[in-house]
């Protein structure tokens, strides 16, 4: 059942950002912040990881969860190191994923030529 | 030269001696293929920038017209050119090639027909014998500067249009049998307030127009003078807004064959990533400067009037929310019988 879950949260998602590019005209920049803050919100309130344990990978994977997991990361280090644990937690369960695209994107510059 | 509103009448005959095209792969696919000179087979241009691509297109596209006028690039007085890069790079670095005494214009996608007018009136006023005008646009740098990288792989809505890669060339002078440059109508700044980069062809529509509409005033001719009256890039969205903007004007353009460079450069059924149609500097200049003239030479069309239009915005002006100021440049081509 989850699969069927995560099949239409995770498409849901992917709906209200074409939307927001396709009838809104926002950039794909303007669209793809507005889901990490939204998603930063979420977690906020509490609500995105009852979400992400309803739809599984249909949460985690889209850019929402990237938000959620900020506010995640410094809300938990607020609870153990008090309000410096904001600024050193925000990029505490992000790492992984900043991380990699900064080794990634040196292994990738290593056989192609970076350009735009 | 005399003068009419804001159309240069030319008496002394200038005429296109000779014109050059190169393209790139996906032009070599559409169905204008055999009247370009050389088709590349790979969208880098064999270059290691898409920049560098831009320029090589036009150097080439110059060098080949230089040949097919009988001529050396030594004979060239002045080249006329301009193109869609910041400080238009790559006329300037292709000047640079070609030696010429140089005049930089920029007019966005209208620039082709705008280096062309001014070519002409330079032959015309008898400020010089050979002119050369041309133009280039490469689809990888103009969706860099002016949208996103190709390589970002950003959406883009069906009113997008697609940059041609490709250049046009043409030398201006008065000896010769090619196509009289009769007139030229110099377009005013028209902004209707749209904002949307992906929807040019709605941003340009009035700005055409608005140019033809005072290019039959000025001339007192009637649409049913030109065999066919082509614009520059409204492609599938801008073309429809023109026609409609003409008639309201009383403009009768069923007189004549209405089209767009657009619409013709690309094959609409099947190249269908193109969106809405060509548009760019090269799209106007490799239609007129390939397919045009040749039709023209082979007396297919006699009289045709080539509307290019431009989109004047930058990048910083789109980021700032300025709306899309536009132009259209009108040259009248005419064999003589």
């Amino acid at each position: 059942m989850q699969f069927l879950w995560a099949f239409i949260i995770g498409g849901l998602i992917c709906v209200i950002g074409q939307i927001m590019m396709d009838v809104f005209k926002l950039t794909p920049a303007h669209t793809m912040s507005t889901l990490v803050v939204a998603g930063a919100v979420a977690d906020g309130f509490g609500l995105y990881d009852p979400l992400v344990k309803f739809a599984g990978a249909g949460a985690s994977v889209p850019i929402t969860s990237f938000g959620s997991s900020l506010v995640h990361g410094a809300l938990s280090e607020l609870q153990r190191d008090g309000w410096v644990g904001i600024v050193t937690g925000i990029f505490e369960v992000t790492s992984a994923g900043i991380s990699a695209a900064i080794i990634f994107s040196f292994l990738a510059a290593l056989i192609v030529r970076p350009r735009g | 030269m005399r003068l009419k509103g804001q159309t240069w009448e030319f008496q002394a005959k200038p005429r296109i001696l000779a014109s050059a095209t190169v393209v790139g792969p996906e032009e070599g696919q559409g169905p204008l293929a055999s009247d370009f000179d050389y088709i590349y087979d790979n969208l880098e241009i064999n270059e290691k920038t898409w920049e560098k691509a831009e320029r090589k297109l036009l150097e080439q596209a110059s060098q080949l017209a230089v040949v097919k006028a009988g001529l050396t690039k030594e004979k060239i007085q002045f080249f006329v050119g301009g193109d869609l890069m910041n400080q238009i790079i790559s006329s300037t670095f292709a000047a640079r090639t070609l030696g010429a005494p140089y005049l930089g214009v920029f007019g966005a996608c209208s620039t082709s027909m705008e280096s062309l007018a001014l070519a002409a009136l330079l032959v015309d006023s008898g400020a010089a014998e050979l002119v050369l005008a041309g133009t280039t646009s490469h689809n990888c740098t103009a969706e860099k500067q002016f949208r996103y990288p190709t390589e970002y792989g950003s959406q883009k809505p069906p009113t997008a249009q697609y940059t041609v890669t490709g250049s046009g060339c043409g030398i201006v002078g008065k000896k010769g049998n090619g196509p009289v440059i009769a007139r030229a109508t110099i377009g005013r700044v028209m902004d209707l307030g749209i904002k949307d980069p992906f929807n040019m062809g709605a941003a340009m529509a009035p700005a055409a127009a608005d140019t033809i509409e005072a290019h039959f005033r000025d001339t007192g001719l009637t649409p049913g003078h030109y065999d066919l009256v082509v614009t520059g890039d409204l492609a599938s969205v801008g073309l429809p807004i023109a026609k409609e903007l003409l008639q309201k004007a009383g403009v009768r353009m069923e007189q004549t064959k209405f089209g767009d460079c657009g619409l013709m450069v690309y094959d609409m059924q099947k190249q269908t990533y193109v969106r809405a149609g060509g548009s760019g500097c090269g799209c106007s200049a490799v239609v007129t400067y390939g397919h045009l003239l040749k039709k023209m030479t082979n007396k297919e069309l006699k009289k045709v009037l080539v509307v290019a239009t431009g989109a004047l915005l930058s990048p910083l002006s789109y980021q700032q929310g300025e709306s899309i100021p536009c132009i259209a440049h009108a040259v009248a081509l005419e064999m003589e019988d």
